[in-house]
């Protein structure tokens, strides 16, 4: 038999059977469908967050005073640790490999200019924080490197405080109050959006000395360290961690490289997204028992028929062929419709709803693909085999 | 070239035993115009099952052109149904989303011979049963003669050498039967082997060979009628 004969036999048998196979087509597609929508919004969300994470750059390990076994360091502080300063900093940066280094100091307070006022983040940060955070400058410039232990005092603007203190005018070279104390606007960030819930336009930069004095602390919140790629993220922290170590003489510290959160963040989210595609998978083989019922039913019904290919010289492996040929062109089509269906629901959400990011895996829609096909398989041969195995003259008189 | 030697086959119904053939002895020469005839049940549907390789015999010997059938893997016997013999049912059994022509084509797909070859056997079989306006209808949109003529193109599109026919009239009114007979006679003029079962002791006398069954039995196996060539093989009784 040859293989053009065989799908053009199945399909007419489909077409003779439209509502039958329309129903079975329905059953595939919309499980396919919903496996395709769940994993793209899986996905999406995951990929929204770990572009969240990466924006300022990859490379990056930050360390925090406390010792703290998992990830979320509260820098609340176990009595006997020593504070992060900027001597450790300045050391950290002479380690091989790295190529940068920012101290963060984070506190609030009033920001104001003229008559206008606003309670605002002050980030005090090292003077390379634009280029290791990757955040661009868009008038005047960043921080200048100063004496880190007497910078002078000058402050850069988040988009966001700019636009409140100054609307449309021109902020460099003014002179604003920062909880208090004057500092010269030298520059305006660009406008980066939040990042996990923390505005980074609604904030002032200033450097970090003078935010250790404004805000009366002893340590750095943080030190963030740019190394450069290529290199292992496990290999610079292990320096970092002996040479903290030998300076604080134990460890006090915590080290998170970027490499960790994405790995957790990945695999809490791809736990979601598999969760998610489970429960698609699920209505597919809701779907699939239907489908095996309505060809049962199908291949019952033609069992004469398929005693009278006997008759004619049809053998065993030719009436399988010829189920098989059915179900997968229904597998077949059933599967490309949902495709399109879940693909296109899951772009059109992703256009509409602004905060609902969708990613179509192309992965997990092959996999739902094969498990269409799987199941028009198991669908299509076990009545299929029921029939071929039939003594023909009993199938010819089942009428 | 069919030889049937202590042939029986049992049906078993709930807990009871129904014999379709009592150890059956027949040899058919090639090129014969055989009857069968009997009461209902007798068996004559179940021996031509067996002659034609949709049903295996419980016990007894069947040789088919000097071939041993028994214990023949299914492929091999649907090759050999597909290439030796040609079916014709009471009830006609086309497939009814299929026209005339596609139903006529339906052996020569299975046997996987070339479309070209396909639709030439077709066209001249078309004609030669007188179907060449219906050739694209359904079967519901033919006449009862009509679509047991598509049924004879359909046994005979292989070119088969024996012909199996169960009650081909039975559904028929007289002057489409007489067509269907006139058709099958024509047939095996040209040498195929017929054997055809049938209710009408009319039609049957028409058999140069007669064989008449009883209760899974070959009562009689008579020589007569309009040929008289061969010698009556057992006793001369008359049914
Ligand atoms: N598939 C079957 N299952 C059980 N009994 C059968 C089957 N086929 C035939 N028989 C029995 O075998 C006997 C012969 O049947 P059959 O050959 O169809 O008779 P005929 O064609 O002469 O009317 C009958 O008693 C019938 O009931
Ligand atoms: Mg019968």
């Amino acid at each position: 038999m040859l293989i053009r004969d065989i799908c053009r036999l199945s399909f007419s048998a489909l077409v003779d059977q439209r509502l039958r196979s329309f129903l079975t087509i329905l059953g595939i597609a919309v499980g396919i469908a919903s496996v395709v929508l769940l994993t793209s919004i899986g996905e999406g969300v995951q990929r929204f967050a770990v572009a969240e994470f990466t924006q300022f750059g990859t490379n990056l390990i930050g360390i925090n005073p406390g010792k703290a076994t998992t990830l979320g360091t509260s820098g609340a502080i176990i009595n006997n640790v020593r504070p992060l300063s900027i001597a450790d900093e300045e050391a950290l940066r002479r380690i091989p490999g790295v190529i940068n280094t920012v101290s963060v100091l984070q506190g609030n307070g009033p920001v104001e200019f003229a008559k206008r006022s606003r309670r605002t983040t002050i980030l005090g940060v090292g003077p390379s924080a634009a280029d290791v955070w990757q955040i661009k400058v868009v008038k005047g410039r960043f921080l200048p490197e100063d004496d880190s232990q007497a910078a002078r005092s000058f402050v850069v603007l988040g988009s966001r405080v700019k636009k409140e203190l100054f609307r449309d005018a021109n902020p460099l070279g003014q002179i604003i109050r920062v909880a208090g104390e004057r500092y010269r606007v030298v520059g305006v960030m660009e406008s980066k959006g939040q990042m996990l819930g923390f505005d980074l336009d609604d904030a002032v930069y200033i450097p970090t000395v003078r935010a250790m004095s404004l805000f009366n602390q002893q340590s750095l919140m943080e030190i963030d360290i740019l190394y450069r790629s290529g290199l292992q993220s496990k290999t610079i922290a292990e320096k970092v961690r002996k040479m903290l170590k030998s300076i604080h003489g134990a460890e006090d510290f915590t080290i998170t490289t970027q490499e960790e959160m994405l790995q957790v963040l990945g695999s809490v989210l791809g736990v979601l997204t598999l969760a998610v595609g489970g429960l698609g998978g699920i209505s597919l083989l809701v779907g699939g028992v239907g489908i095996i019922t309505i060809m049962t039913i199908a291949v019952n019904e033609r069992t004469p028929e398929i005693g009278l290919l006997r008759a004619i010289g049809a053998d065993r492996g030719q009436i399988l062929l010829l189920f098989i040929g059915e179900a997968v062109v229904l597998a077949g089509i059933g599967g490309m419709l949902g495709l399109l269906v879940g693909a296109g629901t899951a772009w059109i959400l992703g256009e509409l709803v602004p905060g609902l990011p969708t990613y179509t895996p192309w992965s997990y829609a092959l996999y739902a693909e094969l498990m269409a096909a799987g199941i028009g398989l198991l669908a299509g041969v076990l009545p299929a085999r029921h029939a071929a195995g039939l003594n023909p003259v009993d199938a010819i008189r089942a009428e | 070239m069919i030889s049937l030697t202590g042939i029986s086959r049992v049906f078993t119904v709930g807990d009871e035993q129904v014999y379709g053939l009592r150890d059956v002895d027949l040899e058919i020469t090639t090129g014969e115009y055989v009857s069968i005839m009997g009461p209902s049940g007798s068996g004559k549907s179940t021996l031509l099952n067996m002659i034609g390789l949709l049903d295996k015999a419980d016990s007894g010997r069947y040789l088919l052109e000097g071939e041993d059938m028994t214990g023949l893997d299914d492929s091999r016997q649907a090759d050999l149904r597909r290439h030796k013999i040609g079916f014709i049912f009471q009830f006609f059994h086309l497939v009814p989303r299929m026209s005339a022509a596609e139903n006529i084509e339906l052996p020569m797909i299975l046997a996987g011979l070339p479309s070209s070859e396909r639709k030439k056997r077709v066209q001249g079989a078309i004609e030669a049963f007188g179907l060449t306006n219906r050739a694209r209808h359904r079967p519901d949109e033919l006449s009862g003669g009509q679509r047991q003529r598509v049924a004879i193109a359909r046994a005979t599109i292989m070119r088969p050498h024996i012909l199996l026919a169960d009650e081909p009239t039975g559904n028929l009114d007289r002057v489409s039967g007489k067509e269907v007979i006139d058709i099958l006679e024509d047939l095996n003029r040209q040498q195929i082997t017929l054997l055809m079962v049938t209710h009408d002791p009319e039609l049957g006398r028409r058999a140069k060979r007669q064989i008449h069954m009883v209760d899974g039995r070959i009562e009689s196996d008579v020589a007569q009628g309009p040929f008289r060539e061969k010698e009556p093989k057992k006793n001369h009784e008359a049914n």
